[in-house]
Order: structure tokens, then sequence, then C-alpha cells
């Protein structure tokens, strides 16, 4: 059963992530790589990381695919010109890969055979963010509302004139 | 035993169904049917509840308008719904020459799915979620927040400025009112301690001094969570006072301007199926889920206390809609972040001292001391800033 669903949300991940790729049309892409967030939020579903799997959704459909949506509106140009084959961004694509494979390769966790993972509810989840690891979950707070703060006063620059 | 008997009636019938695979099929394929029959029960209800709610709605408005409404097709326009659905089905299908035909077509497709999606994870009566998961709260703002990528698509298939324009308002307006609807579920999290809305319904099962219902919105903190929650889901679901993006004074019908026949039939499902999410959410967290409101009242059953708290809140819904005009662009964003926001953080603050006061009385007492503090400082503080005044124009002169 669940080899069943790993093959097919495999091969739709897979075909959503080389449309997003290879699609010339710049917002279809965009678009598919959207449905590859779903399928890899389908996967962590498929390993009972139910939280992982939401937090998947929540961020990366609801913020992170927004924004780039959101940049191909404001940046676009002509929207009927289509995207040449790129032949730099192959080279970079296959070392980025080469270097990714190296270092998997490098590492001694692959020789582990896969433990037996205990289940891992939200409120564990919860427990270990604000108790054990409630100084770096601040300072990530103090960093995202800098962050907050200063993307405000850019906008807010022409305000005064 | 038949109290019990008829609070389960449901469950009954589904395992009588089930029994004739058991026993025949493997256990995947029992788990797929018992999975489908819960989709089955909840297109069925939410489906004949949003004709029921269309032609109420409409009666509802007309009554509050001195007129009749529907009144001609069926018993009291009963069969207006069908009559409707009939002419939406009918219609021609008018896609724009220019559109993005795969994205104009996915967009109200995507919209509704993600609309029957959030329906599932609500605790109907006891034992009934449909789809029983440990951050059911969570999947249900996961499915919401996608709803912004559905609507951008709508908008940008129908290459239509109109189109663009309330999309780009209804994302802005979403995104804004995301914030405090997700941040107002947090004291409710906070004291029951579970995103699992199975248990944050069955935290609210108790009775003070045996009568008065312990539902969070008897609280401080909780009723103020609650307005907060009830005005965040007016806006997420684009429901009047809130319905810039769909303004037809000033942008036609924003993201549905292109939408004809049964693709904006589909929109306008959608749109009912997220308000009715979001007010069974709100009847989750704070109205006590399935609970009587009385103990005495406990012999009826549980499905029949969740429906009718939600139709009390739909017609608070179909009632502000009657009452209230439509706000402006920028009153809807200023008032998401300088007043929904900080309140949904006391909120927050207010929660922690009711867990911490110690004694009932004194939570009570300080965490409504927390709220109206805050309330009348924040009232003061943007009353003498002026913000919420008439808006000075700097192109259009």
């Amino acid at each position: 059963m669940s080899a069943v669903a790993f093959v097919i949300i495999s091969i739709l991940t897979l075909s959503a992530a080389l449309a997003a790729a290879t699609n010339p049309k710049l917002m279809h892409a965009a678009l598919s790589f959207a449905v590859m967030f779903v399928g890899i939020s389908a996967f962590f579903f498929l390993l009972g990381a139910e939280f992982v799997g939401l937090v998947q959704i929540f961020v990366y459909i609801g913020a992170v695919a927004v924004l780039i949506v959101f940049t191909i509106l404001l940046t676009r140009h002509d929207q009927e010109k289509t995207r040449g084959f790129n032949w730099s961004g192959v080279v970079i694509s296959i070392a980025v890969f080469a270097g990714l494979v190296w270092a998997i390769l490098g590492t001694k966790s692959l020789s582990v055979a896969p433990g037996r993972f205990a289940f891992v509810s939200v409120r564990r989840i919860g427990e270990l963010l604000m108790i054990n690891y409630a100084w770096p979950l601040l300072c990530v707070g103090v960093l995202l509302t800098a962050a907050l703060i200063g993307a405000l006063i850019l906008v807010m620059e022409d305000k005064r004139e | 035993m038949s109290v019990g008997a008829v609070d389960q009636v449901f469950i009954y019938f589904k395992q009588w169904l089930l029994s004739f695979l058991s026993g025949h099929a493997p256990d995947w394929a029992i788990q797929i049917a018992s999975s489908l029959i819960n989709i089955a029960a909840v297109l069925g209800v939410f489906l004949t509840l949003f004709a029921l709610i269309s032609v109420l709605e409409r009666k509802i408005l007309g009554r509050m308008q001195n007129r009749y409404g529907p009144n001609r097709v069926g018993p009291f326009g009963l069969l207006q719904p069908v009559a409707d659905g009939i002419k939406m089905l009918i219609k021609e299908d008018v896609v724009p020459l220019r559109a993005d035909k795969l994205i104009h077509f996915l967009a109200p497709v995507l919209i509704a799915a993600a609309a029957i999606l959030s329906l599932g994870v609500i605790p109907y009566g006891r034992n009934m979620t449909p789809f029983v998961i440990d951050g059911g709260i969570l999947f249900f703002f996961a499915v919401g927040s996608a709803t912004e990528l559905m609507v951008f698509m709508a908008g940008w298939g129908s290459n239509n400025k109109y189109s663009m324009l309330g999309a780009m308002r209804a994302i802005a307006q979403m995104i804004s009112y995301e914030l405090p609807l997700i941040i107002t579920i947090l004291p409710v999290v906070m004291i029951v301690g579970s995103l699992n809305p199975d248990r944050i319904v069955a935290a609210q099962r108790y009775y003070y001094f045996g009568f008065a219902p312990h539902w969070f919105v008897l609280t401080p903190w909780g009723f103020t969570a609650f307005i907060l929650f009830f005005v965040s889901g007016l806006v997420e679901s684009n429901r009047t006072p809130f319905d810039v993006p769909e303004g037809e004074s000033e942008i036609v019908a924003g993201h549905m301007t292109e939408y004809s026949g049964f693709k904006y039939a589909t929109f306008f499902m959608a749109e009912y199926l997220g308000m009715f999410a979001v007010s069974g959410l709100a009847v989750t967290l704070f109205l006590g889920g399935w609970h009587a409101p009385l103990p005495w009242l406990k012999f009826i059953p549980s499905y029949v206390w969740f429906f009718l708290k939600l139709s009390i809140l739909l017609f608070v819904y179909i009632w502000l809609r009657g009452t209230l005009p439509r706000t402006r662009v920028d009153q809807v964003m200023n008032f998401a972040w300088k007043f929904m926001l900080p309140m949904a953080f006391t909120c927050v603050i207010s929660a922690a001292v009711w867990h911490y006061a110690g004694h009932r009385l004194a939570a009570w007492f300080w965490s409504a001391v927390v709220i109206v503090a805050v309330y009348f400082t924040l009232s003061i503080f943007l009353e003498t800033k002026k913000k919420f005044a008439p808006r000075t124009y700097r192109f259009a002169e």
C-alpha cells in the first residue's frame, strides 16, 4: 500500500519538478513548483511526520509560492517571450548535483540501517521547541521581527515628500 | 441507552455499510471505503446546506429590506437552488480569448477542493470527525493558506485588469487577516495543550456549578478571541463588510469577473463552503463543539447541537450582510494591522495570565483587566493618531 503510494507520489513530484524546470511559460513553471511542494509534503505524510508535512504546505504553498508568483507578476516585461535553453544553468545544476552527491557519499549515515523511529507527536515537537531550544527560537524570532521592520521601512520611504 | 443510540446512529449506519465488506476485502480496501463514506457524508451534508443557505440568505435579506425574496419556485421558494443550479449548468461557458486556459480552468476547481478539505477536520458530533489527525487545526490553516494561490491563479488566468486587481486585493486581505485568525486560536491551543480538534472539544465538556457550560467563549480571553476570530473569518470568506475584492461598483466582480456559468457557481460554492468551515472551526474552538449548553439537554444528539450553533453563526453572517456597508480597502488593512493584530496578541497574554493566576475568580479578574487595559490604550492611541480619518489623495486631486 505505502509502496504504491510512494511510487505514485514520486512520479507526481518528479514530473512537477521537471515541468518547473522546463516549462517555457514562467507562470506555469512557478505553479508546477507549487505542485512539487505538495508532493514533498505528501512524502512527509507517508513517513508519519504529519507536522512537518503540514508546515511544508503552510510555508511553501502559503508563503514561498505566493512570493514567487508575485515576483513574476511585478517584474515581468513581456510574458509571451519564451525562455531559451540555458547552458550555464545546466552546468550549474550539474555542479550542484555532483557536489551534493559527493557530500552525501562522504557521510557515514548512509551505512546505518534505517532505525525504528518513535512516533513524534506535535506535542513533543512543541515541548522541544519551547523548553530545550527556546533560546534559538527566540533568536530566530528577533531576526524575523528585524526583517519585518526593515521591510516596512523600505516601503514607507516615499511617504514624506 | 436509547439516547446513545440516537447520538451514534450515523456511526452505526457506517459500520453496517462496512460490514458488507469485512471478510471479503483486504484491510486497505476497507480503509478506503471508510474514507469514501466519510467524504460522501461531508459532501452531501454541506452541499445540501449550501443550497439551503443560498435561498435562506436571500429570504432573510429580503425580510430585512422589506421585500419578499424568492417565492416563485416551489413552496416558499425552497426549490430556488435547483432552478439556479440548472440555470448555471446550461449557461454558456465563456473563456476569454487571451486567457491562460489551463490556469483559468484549474482555479475554480482547486479553490473548491481546498474549501472541502478544510471541512474534513471538524468534529461534527461524538465520534464524528471525518479525518482524525493530530494537528487538525494546523491542517485547517495549511489548506486555507493554499487558497491565496488559487485566487491568484483566477486573477492571472483571466488576463483582465479587474480580475488581477481583485485578486491582489483578495490576497492582500487574506494574508493580513490570516495573522489575527491564527493568533486568536493560540490561547485555546495553549490552554488545552493540543492541536487536535477532538481534544479541544473534549476540554470544553465540563459545567461550572453544575449548569454553566465550560466553553472558552465564556472566559475573558475566549470572548475577545472569539470576536476577533469571527471578524477575521468574515474577511477570509470575503463576506460583506469586507467584500472589497469583489466590490461591484469598483472592480466588477474581482477575480471572478471572467468566469461564467458553472465555473462561477463553483467559486460561489467555494466561498460558502469556506464560510461553513470557518464557522465550524469557531464552534469547535470557542462554542463547545457538539456539547450541549446545559447538562440536562444532553438527551438531544450531539450533531444537532453542532449544526444548531453553526446555523446561528451563519445567521449572524447574513445579518451583517443585511446591515453593514462595504469598507474601503485602506480601512480594512489599517484595521488588521493596527487593531486586530495587537488585540490578538493581547488574547495570548490574557490566556497566560488566566493560566497562572491560580484561583478562578482572580484569573477571571486579571485576564479581563489585561484585555480592557489594552483595548482602551489602543483606542486612545488610534484616536489621537487619526488613522481612520478620510483618505488623503496623493495622486488624484
